[in-house]
C-alpha cells in the first residue's frame, strides 16, 4: 500500500513537529528552501517530506539517526541524486526552482558544492586538485590559477601544511588533509553554498577539531548545511539544527534551543542518547 | 523570484554540451561493434547460403556427405560438397581434447585454490597466463615437430590425423579452462569450506562434495568455453591433422576440420565460384557452432544463477 | 575406503596434476627457446626470407608484425574506449545493454578464422583494399576490440564511485569527470589490458592470412614515405607477419632451411609475448605505486 505522505504528515496529531523560519529570528535572508520534497528509490519513498529553510551565512546540521534521511536529503539539494533516485518537489535557491529538468545542474553544482564523508581527492597534485574544475572552465591564466590555490587553501587552513609540496600527490596527504584538501577544492570554483555529507566521519579526533575550525571560518563566506551522526559536532559549529527520523524533519530551530529544550520528544530522546 | 539567477542556471553551460557530445561519441563507439557483430553474422550467412541458394545444393546432402570434392560433379549432376568428413573431424578434435583436457584442468584449479593457494598464485597462475599467451602457430609448429614424430614412431603411419591434433588442442584449451575454473572455485563462498571441514569432514571431502558441487556450473561453462576455442581454432590443428578430407577411419589417420579446410581453401578458389561457395557454407557452420556455444554458455549461466 | 586414506590419494594425485602443468609449460618453452636460439643472429632478424635457398631471416616479417600491432592498437585503442566507457558509466539495464553485451561477447568468442575472412570479404574485395596492412589492421580489429573494451570496463569499474561524486559535486559534466579523473586513474589497470592485448595480436594468424596476405614483398627502409610501394610505412602492400610465416613455411615451404627458421622465428614469438607479459605486470605494478604513493 502506498502512503499518502501529505495526507499522513497532517493528519498524524501523534507525530509532533516543530520547524521554525530561521528569517524569523535572523536577520539574514533565506538562500535554500525545499517545499514538498520526496525522495523515491523504485517505489520505496525515502523521505516523505522536508520542508525546511536554511538561512545565509549560516551553518545548519541535519542530525539523527543512521537511515532517518538526513543524508539522501543533503544529496538531493545539489541533485547529486540524479540517476540514483527519483526526487518530487521544489528546491528554491534564492527562489530558483533548481529542481527542474531544465536546470542546468553543471552550473547549479557549481553553485552548490558538496564534500563527501570519505575524502575524494584525486590522483593528482595538490595544486591541480584545486585548479582541475576551473581549468575545465576555461581559467587559464597561471596568476590567476596561483591565487586561487593560496586563497582556497588557506580558507580551507590547510596552506600552511601544504604550500611546499604543492606538486605533491593529493594521495599522499592524511585522511584529514585530504578532507580540507576537498573542501579547498570546493571553494575553489566559488560556490555559494557548501553542502558536508558527515565530513568528520572518516577522521581522527585532532583532524576533525581542525575540521570544524574551518569551518566556523568558512561561515562568513558560505552558507553550510552539514549532515553529522555526531551531536556534539553538532552542538559546537551549527546555528541551526534539524532532527531527521524515519525520512522525515521532525524538528528543526536555533541549535542551542534543540540541544537544551527541544520541543518533540523524539529529538529530546535522540538527542539525551536514548537512540540512534 | 530572482531573474538573472533564473536566466543563468536555465543556460546550457559548456558542460553540458560537452556531456552530450561525449555520450554521443563513446555511445557511437560502442554501436560501431554491434554493428560489426551484425555484418559478420549477415554477410557469412548470405555467402554460406549460395551454396544452397544459387547452386542449389540440397542441405541435408551438405551436411551427410560424405565426400567432398566441389570439383565433381556426382550422378545427380550436383557438385560433391559433403561436409560430414569436416564436421565429424571438428567435433571428434573438439570432443576428445576436452574429455582430456577437463581432469587436468580442473585438478590444477582445485590445487590452485584449495590445496596450496600461495604456489598457485606465485607459480601456476603466470605458468597459466603464459600458456595462454603462446601463439596457436607456435603450438602448431611443436607438434609438427614433436607430436607428430612421436605419434608415428607410436602408432605407425604419417603421424598425421586426429590424435596429434587432439594432443595440440589440448594444451591450447588447458589454459582457458583452467584460469575459468580457477574462478568458479573462487565464487564458492569461505563459509562452505569452513562448514564442512567443521563437521568433520575430510579435505578432500570437502572438496569433492561440496565445493565442486557448488561450483559445478562455473566448470561447466568452463568446459564449453574450451571446446568452443577448441572448435574455432584453425592454423595450428590445420598443421598437424593431415587435411585429407575424408571420415576419419582411426585416430591417427589424417584428416580435416572445418577450419583446416577452409585456411587451405579460401586462397586456392576464385569468389564468387562454386568450389568458394561451398567453403563459405563451411564457415557458416562454423558460425553457427560457436553462435551454440555461446547459447550453451549461457544457459548453463542461467541455471546456476538459479540454484545459487 | 577409508576417508583419510581417500584423501591422500586424492590431494597426492592433485600434487602430481599441477606439476605436469608447470612441466609442459617448462617443456615448451625450453623446447622453443632450445631448438630456436642457435638460429638467432642479428643477420636472422634483419634480412629478408629467401623463398628457395638456406640462410633467409625474418627482418621483414617482424617489422611488419610490429607495424600491424601498431596501427591495430592506434584503430582499436579509442573504440574500445569510448565503448568501455559507454558500457560502464552510462549504459542503462534494459534490453539495448544487454543486446550490446551479447554482441560484445559473441564477437569474442569467433573463431579468428571466421573474422579474418569477413576482413577478407569486406576489405579485401568489396572496398578494394587488397591483401594489405590495412586489412589486416582492421580485421585485427574486430578480433581485440571484445576483450580490449571488457579490460576497459573493468578498469573503469574498478575506480571508486567517491572519484566520480568528486566531479559532479565541482559542476563538471560526467564525461570531463571521465575522461581527466577515472580514465587517469583507472591507466594502469588500462595500460596492462593493452599489452596483453597486443601479445594476442602479436601472435594472431588466422585472421592475418586473408587480410594481410602472405607475401612479404621486399621493403626499402630508406624510403619512409608512406605513399610509395616500397616504403615500410605504406598500408595499402601485403605484408606477411611472423607468425604468418612461421604457419606458410610450415604449411608449403621450400626452403632447405624451413625447420631452423621456424625455430628461431617461433622464439623470436614467444620471447616477444612473454616481454609483452612481463612488461604488463611491471607497468601495471610501478603505474600503480606511483599513482597511489606519489
Amino acid at each position: 500500500m502506498l502512503i499518502n505522505p501529505a495526507s499522513t504528515h497532517q493528519d498524524d496529531l501523534w507525530l509532533e513537529r516543530h520547524i521554525v523560519d530561521p528569517s524569523q529570528d535572523n536577520r539574514q535572508p533565506i538562500i535554500l528552501e525545499t517545499k514538498q520534497l520526496h525522495v523515491y528509490y523504485g517505489d520505496n519513498e525515502a523521505i516523505y517530506e522536508g520542508d525546511l529553510k536554511f538561512a545565509e551565512h549560516q551553518i545548519s546540521a541535519l542530525i539523527g539517526p543512521s537511515g532517518s534521511g538526513k543524508s539522501t536529503f543533503l544529496r538531493s539539494l545539489n541533485r547529486m541524486n540524479d540517476g540514483v533516485a527519483r526526487v518530487a518537489g521544489q528546491i528554491l535557491y534564492r527562489g530558483v526552482d533548481i529542481n527542474r529538468p531544465e536546470i542546468d545542474v553543471y552550473e547549479m553544482r557549481r553553485r552548490i558544492g558538496m564534500v563527501f564523508q570519505r575524502p575524494n581527492p584525486f590522483s593528482k597534485s595538490i595544486y591541480d586538485n584545486i585548479t582541475f574544475a576551473l581549468k575545465r572552465r576555461g581559467v587559464t591564466d597561471k596568476k590567476t590559477l596561483d591565487e586561487v590555490v593560496e586563497t582556497s587553501l588557506k580558507q580551507a587552513a590547510i596552506w600552511d601544511e601544504v604550500k611546499d609540496q604543492l606538486n605533491k600527490s593529493a594521495l599522499a596527504l592524511s585522511g584529514g588533509q585530504q578532507q580540507r584538501l576537498c573542501i579547498a577544492r570546493a571553494i575553489a570554483v566559488k560556490p555559494d553554498i557548501l553542502l558536508l555529507d558527515e565530513p568528520a566521519s572518516a577522521l581522527d579526533p585532532v583532524s576533525t577539531g581542525k575540521l570544524e575550525e574551518t569551518l566556523t571560518a568558512l561561515k562568513s563566506n558560505y552558507t553550510i548545511i552539514i549532515v553529522t551522526h555526531n551531536m556534539q559536532q553538532a552542538a559546537r559549529i551549527s546555528d541551526y539544527t534539524a532532527f531527521f527520523n524515519m525520512g522525515r524533519a521532525l524538528e528543526y530551530d536555533k541549535t542551542s534551543q534543540i540541544f537544551t529544550s527541544p520541543k518533540v520528544q523524539l529529538t529530546n530522546n535522540y538527542v539525551a542518547g536514548d537512540f540512534g | 523570484m530572482n531573474s538573472k539567477l533564473q536566466k543563468q542556471l536555465l543556460k546550457r553551460s559548456k558542460a553540458a554540451k560537452i556531456e552530450r557530445l561525449g555520450k554521443g561519441v563513446s555511445f557511437l563507439a560502442l554501436m560501431l561493434i554491434v554493428l560489426t557483430v551484425f555484418a559478420i553474422i549477415i554477410f557469412v550467412t548470405s555467402k554460406g547460403l549460395s551454396t544452397f541458394f544459387s547452386n542449389h545444393v540440397n542441405v541435408i546432402d551438405f551436411l551427410t556427405g560424405k565426400n567432398w570434392n566441389p570439383n565433381v560433379t556426382n550422378a545427380k549432376g550436383q557438385p560433391e560438397v559433403g561436409a560430414l568428413p569436416m564436421i565429424t573431424g571438428s567435433f571428434v578434435v573438439t570432443i576428445l581434447s576436452a574429455l582430456l583436457a577437463t581432469p587436468f584442468a580442473i585438478g590444477t584449479a582445485i590445487f590452485m585454490t584449495e590445496i596450496s593457494p600461495q604456489r598457485g598464485a606465485r607459480i601456476l597462475q603466470p605458468v597459466t597466463e603464459l600458456l595462454v599467451g603462446i601463439p596457436s602457430v607456435v603450438y602448431g609448429f611443436i607438434g609438427l615437430t614433436v607430436v607428430v614424430p612421436a605419434v608415428r614412431a607410436v602408432f605407425g603411419g604419417s603421424g598425421f590425423g586426429i590424435l596429434s591434433g587432439t594432443f595440440v588442442l589440448f594444451v591450447m584449451i588447458l589454459p582457458t579452462v583452467t584460469s575459468m575454473s580457477v574462478d568458479a572455485l573462487h565464487s564458492v563462498p569461505r563459509y562452505y569450506r569452513e562448514a564442512a571441514l567443521a563437521l568433520g569432514a575430510t579435505q578432500w571431502q570437502t572438496i569433492y562434495k561440496v565445493v565442486l558441487r557448488a561450483a559445478t556450473p562455473g566448470m561447466l561453462t568452463a568446459i564449453v568455453f574450451g571446446m568452443a576455442r577448441a572448435f574455432g581454432e584453425a592454423l595450428a590443428v590445420q598443421m598437424v591433422i593431415g587435411n585429407a578430407a575424408l571420415l576419419p577411419t582411426s585416430l591417427v589417420s589424417p584428416a580435416s576440420t572445418l577450419t583446416s579446410v577452409l585456411t587451405t581453401g579460401i586462397g586456392n578458389t576464385v569468389m564468387g565460384s562454386m568450389q568458394n561457395n561451398a567453403l563459405w557454407s563451411l564457415a557458416l557452420v562454423l558460425l553457427i557452432m560457436s553462435l551454440i556455444f555461446n547459447l550453451i554458455i549461457r544457459l548453463i549461466g542461467r541455471r546456476g544463477a538459479i540454484t545459487k | 575406503m577409508n576417508p583419510k586414506l581417500s584423501n591422500r590419494i586424492a590431494i597426492t594425485t592433485l600434487y602430481v596434476i599441477a606439476s605436469l602443468i608447470v612441466l609442459i609449460l617448462a617443456a615448451l618453452l625450453g623446447y622453443i627457446i632450445i631448438s630456436g636460439l642457435p638460429a638467432l643472429s642479428w643477420h636472422f632478424l634483419t634480412s629478408p626470407a629467401r623463398a628457395f635457398t638456406s640462410g633467409g631471416g625474418i627482418g621483414i616479417q617482424l617489422f611488419n608484425s610490429f607495424y600491424l600491432l601498431i596501427l591495430t592498437m592506434l584503430i582499436s585503442f579509442p573504440i574500445a574506449l569510448g565503448a568501455g566507457i559507454f558500457l560502464n558509466e552510462y549504459a542503462k539495464q534494459n534490453w539495448v545493454t544487454s543486446l550490446v553485451r551479447t554482441s560484445i561477447e559473441i564477437l569474442s568468442s569467433l573463431p579468428s578464422v571466421v573474422v579474418g575472412l569477413f576482413g577478407f570479404l569486406i576489405f579485401v574485395v568489396r572496398f578494394n583494399f587488397g591483401f594489405s596492412i590495412l586489412s589486416g589492421a582492421f580485421a585485427l580489429t574486430f578480433f581485440n576490440l571484445p576483450l580490449l573494451t571488457r579490460s576497459i570496463e573493468e578498469a573503469l569499474a574498478a575506480v571508486p564511485d567517491e572519484q566520480r561524486e568528486g566531479g559532479l559535486a565541482l559542476g563538471l559534466s560526467k564525461w570531463e569527470t571521465v575522461t581527466h579523473i577515472i580514465v587517469p586513474a583507472a591507466l594502469p589497470t588500462i595500460l596492462t589490458g593493452v599489452i596483453l592485448s597486443a601479445g594476442r595480436i602479436f601472435g594472431e594468424a588466422a585472421a592475418l592470412i586473408f587480410t594481410a596476405g602472405q607475401s612479404a614483398p621486399a621493403l626499402d627502409f630508406g624510403d619512409w614515405n608512406p605513399f610509395n610501394i616500397s616504403s615500410p610505412l605504406n598500408p595499402m602492400r601485403p605484408a606477411e607477419t611472423l607468425a604468418v610465416h612461421i604457419w606458410k613455411i610450415n604449411s608449403e615451404g621450400i626452403m632447405p632451411d624451413a625447420k631452423a627458421i621456424s625455430s628461431g622465428a617461433s622464439a623470436v614469438l614467444v620471447i616477444s609475448v612473454l616481454a609483452f607479459n612481463l612488461l604488463a605486470r611491471f607497468i601495471g605494478r610501478r603505474l600503480f605505486k606511483r599513482f597511489t604513493a606519489g
